[in-house]
């Protein structure tokens, strides 16, 4: 099974005839089946066409046969004895561009269609535009419908011109001009005699030929872990596919974020061990050194890294209609690895239909942007433009757990002139603070003194209304932590609004920075390795999900301390319910202010129901489980 | 694979005994090498299936070292969560649908691996490798989550699951070629015998007591073997003398009938497919 496969993706308007044009090429290349044929004949003849509705092969959903538009990205496949082709068709009406660009990310060639009686169409620019953007290395523009022009050469040389223009300011790679009629067959999978000035390869006779592979790095070694198989004591393997270049037995590596060197001692498959791995191999390797490496590390060939930064510029397209929030914690996924960031500023946004760059306050659906963003943990990437497997990102909102953009990294965070606005006083100050402030590394690792304590560093964060019991339980819990040689620290809301936070108010931008402070120093207590045990009404999701975002996976435990907000009312231990009540307190959770429930918190407990001793039982079961300290004896 | 095991913590392979599955198993397999398979397998029983399909399973799966988990529609039945349907066209292929939601409630399954792929059918060939299902284990073809480069994105909520397609972009040449390569061992159903075969509206039903002649249909000996494993109600065989694997590579590669195209309940309307993939059919 050495054939080689071309993965390419179809972008046309509405009419231009993509799927008729894909419908030809499955028809002529004899990859239809007779009871598909059957069934597109009997449909056809249903609604009364006069001939055989080649689309009718390409267009699946129900929905859209009757609308008769594409809706979503579709994949077909065929082969030739040469080559297996994969087509993502997708729509090219302005609505939707997000499949455009889901199709465009794993595809090597783009055929752009362009309808020859309409000529060059805002739309045939913006596939061209999404093409370059998202570097396929082969652009096809299929000059279709020629029959309908009678196979009129000026005509073609027309729109040939007027395309070379545009896409001559794209920065594009490799551009070929095909006069068709998918309609007919012109040029599609024969060569055509009706255009005997066209003296280039039939669209087929391009695809089968093509060179492929054209948009693979082979250069730079970059293996995410993407799962650690340890079947047994003696192995401990690193699975994963090769995002770029290759590796062979003892070459040195360094571990990504660790940065720990060793060399690697086999690369294992199922089939026995192998000599070499190369790009978009699945395979699992050992090292010499037993390193501690997760899933989300990356290994690399030493003297061949990668960037490493948690500041990051990147491209991103918007694929929600929820639009973009600055300031808003994302989820972001980065080859395996799974980070929280910030978008804190859009830099512009680019008219796809002009390509101008113009200010904007968000990004809606479709819309594509520049922006900075900042990252939880650091990313070790490349450029997009050098490397698209570590240069390529998805943001997922934590809300709805969708993915809403898709980005493609240009380099660190940086103000550059290019960028349309002037930097603002507080992008200003953020940048001088940045350049001034050094990251300080601890003397110690955490690891080192997990170890000596016995137990790993954790965040507790307990939120819940006024009253419902988290500062009662959270200094049992502490209590019993104690008695169990477990090193902790204890924040509490109160306490901290007397110094540290002194400063601040109740409302949400107060509240906002209360957290932030508290989850900063939760941090630090917890790169000590305590058990750091937080204390917070906390009612905001987003400023959670930043506490959240301060220390690494599987050491946030969110807990919610649930309690009906009529038997706060009647607990109302330091009489604030009855003060909000009065009005003499502006802002109160659960009477003036909202307090919005966490979506999936570790664990829920109800203090209401539940004694707080079973309650503190719970939650250290919950902490035994998840290994951060030793089952008690 | 690797991907599921990583991003969730309890995915379940659905093991139907077909090829598809067969071949998902062994790359689990592979993947995973020289660890087991870290998650289940699933089979949902119609109660019709080939005898010889069980068999495989059971010795399949014993050679594989993974854990069998098996559910039966009859249970359902007799739970009355289904009603069957009556008379010789009855199929218990749609009442799967139910068993198979309840066993994946059942182990608070987050992600169950199908060997499903775009090339069988047109409503598949939009599905995703991650396809997110609501709470009611149902499919939003209208909002499906856009995938790009090979990030996959398993984010969900409580109760939510996904099912994932690791041979989405297989086509069954594909599968055929690959089970040749890796001597993949396949039941025998998929190749040529002999057996009495009931020829329902151009369909070759195999005869058994739950599909018996009706009208003038009559029973006859036919050399046949079957391109999908599934329901004896509803799975076609094709007349074939292809008795090995290069055989039928031959035979699939100068075919002009799509596998699903000797499926009976796919013919019933040509949206078929897309409502019961809505109802949260595999």
């Amino acid at each position: 099974m050495t054939i080689e496969l071309l993965r390419f993706t179809t972008a046309g308007s509405v009419d231009d005839g993509k799927s008729t044009l894909i419908g030809r090429m499955l028809y002529d290349t004899k990859s239809l089946f007779e009871d598909q044929i059957a069934q597109v004949e009997q449909t056809s003849h249903e609604r009364g066409d006069e001939y055989v509705d080649l689309a009718l092969f390409t267009d699946g959903l129900r929905a859209e046969r009757e609308q008769k538009i594409t809706i979503d990205v579709a994949y077909r496949y065929f082969a030739t004895p040469r080559r297996k082709f994969i087509i993502a068709d997708t729509p090219g009406h302005i609505q939707y561009t997000r499949n455009m660009v889901t199709g465009a990310s794993t595809a090597e060639l783009a055929i752009v269609l362009i309808d020859a009686r309409k000529g060059v169409q805002t739309q045939s620019k913006r596939h061209g535009f999404i093409a370059t953007l998202l570097r396929i290395p082969h652009i096809v523009v299929a000059v279709n419908k020629m029959d309908l022009v009678n196979y009129d050469q000026a005509v073609y040389e027309r729109i040939v011109d007027e395309y070379t223009n545009f896409i001559a300011k794209l920065n594009a790679q490799n551009v070929t001009y095909i006069p068709v009629s998918a309609l007919i067959g012109d040029n599609v999978v024969d060569q055509s005699v009706r255009m005997p000035w066209y003296k280039g390869p039939a669209l087929l006779h391009h695809l089968e030929h093509v060179n492929v592979g054209a948009g693979q790095n082979y250069v730079d070694f970059r293996y995410p872990v993407q799962y650690v198989l340890r079947p047994h004591q003696n192995f401990r393997g690193y699975a994963g596919q090769i995002a770029s270049g290759r590796i062979r037995p003892g070459e040195e590596v360094v571990v990504f974020p660790s940065g720990l060197e060793s060399r690697i001692k086999d690369i294992v498959t199922f089939d026995g061990k192998l000599d070499e791995a190369n790009a978009g191999d699945a395979v699992t390797l050992t090292l010499t050194d037993e390193i501690d490496i997760s899933r989300g590390d990356m290994l690399v060939r030493k003297g061949n890294l990668p960037q490493k930064s948690n500041e990051i510029d990147a491209t991103v397209c918007w694929m929600s209609e929820d639009p973009l929030e600055v300031s808003k914690t994302y989820q972001l996924q980065h080859t395996t690895r799974h980070v929280r960031a910030i978008v804190n500023k859009l830099n512009y946004r680019i008219d796809v239909n002009t390509m101008h760059r113009e200010a904007a306050p968000t990004l809606a659906l479709n819309e594509i942007g520049r922006v900075q963003l900042t990252t939880t943990q650091p990313l070790f990437y490349d450029s997009y433009a050098l490397n698209r497997m570590t240069g390529s990102f998805i943001l997922i909102d934590p809300a709805t757990n969708n993915t809403v953009a898709a980005g493609m990294i240009r380099g660190e965070t940086r103000d550059v002139d290019d960028l349309l606005d002037v930097p603002s006083a507080e992008q200003a100050r953020r940048s001088q603070r940045l350049q001034q402030v050094v990251w300080e590394a601890g003397a110690l690792a955490l690891a080192e003194r997990e170890q000596l304590n016995g137990h790993k560093g954790a965040v507790l964060w307990l939120t819940g209304l006024s009253g419902s019991g988290k500062s009662t339980i959270a200094k049992l819990l502490e209590r019993k932590l104690f008695e169990r040689r477990v090193h902790t620290m204890f924040l509490d809301g109160d306490n901290l609004r007397h110094g540290l936070n002194a400063d601040l108010g109740f409302s949400p931008e107060d509240r906002a920075e209360n957290i932030r402070r508290v989850s900063e120093v939760a941090a630090i207590g917890f790169s000590h390795a305590n058990v750091v045990l937080c204390s917070f009404i906390s009612p905001y999701i987003r400023d959670r999900a930043y506490a959240r975002s301060v220390v690494p996976q599987g050491r946030f435990f969110e807990i919610y301390t649930k309690c009906d907000l009529e038997v706060a009312k009647r607990r109302d231990p330091k009489g604030l319910y009855a003060k909000a009540l009065r009005g003499e307190i502006k802002q109160f959770t659960g009477v003036t202010a909202p307090y919005e429930e966490p979506q999936i918190p570790e664990i829920v407990v109800e203090t209401d129901i539940d004694s707080p001793d079973r309650i503190v039982e719970k939650l250290l079961k919950l902490l035994e489980e998840a290994g951060i300290i030793p089952a008690a004896l | 694979m690797r991907e599921v095991a990583a991003q969730f913590e309890r995915p379940v392979l659905l093991f139907s005994g077909g090829k598809d599955s067969i071949l998902l198993a062994h790359l689990a397999r592979k993947a995973f090498y020289p660890a087991s398979i870290p998650f289940p397998l699933l089979h949902v029983d119609t109660g019709h299936n080939f005898a010889e399909t069980i068999a495989f399973r059971d010795q399949f799966v014993r050679e594989l070292g993974a854990r069998l988990i098996v559910r039966y529609v009859q249970d359902s039945i007799d739970q009355g969560r289904v009603v069957e349907e009556t008379g010789p066209y009855a199929s218990r292929n749609g009442l799967q649908t139910v068993t198979l939601l309840d066993a994946l409630k059942e182990f608070k399954f987050e992600a169950a691996l199908g060997g499903a792929r775009r090339d069988e059918e047109k409503a598949r060939a939009k599905e995703r490798v991650f396809s997110h299902r609501d709470a009611f284990g149902q499919w939003d073809p209208k909002n499906q989550r856009p995938e790009l480069w090979n990030l996959y994105n398993g984010q969900k909520k409580h109760n939510e699951s996904f099912r994932v397609f690791p041979i989405s972009n297989w086509t069954e040449l594909d599968v055929w070629l690959y089970a040749q390569q890796e001597r993949i061992e396949l039941p025998t159903l998929y190749f040529s015998h002999q057996r009495p075969i009931i020829n329902r509206d151009g369909v070759l039903l195999a005869a058994s007591e739950v599909v018996y002649p009706v009208g003038n249909e009559r029973i006859e000996q036919r050399i046949v073997r079957f391109r999908t494993i599934g329901d004896m109600t509803c799975t076609g065989a094709v007349e074939s003398p292809a008795a090995s694997l290069q055989d039928i590579i031959n035979e699939v590669a100068a075919a002009r009938i799509t596998e699903r195209g000797a499926r009976s309940d796919d013919k019933r309307s040509e949206a078929a497919m897309e409502d019961r993939k809505k109802q949260g059919y595999f």
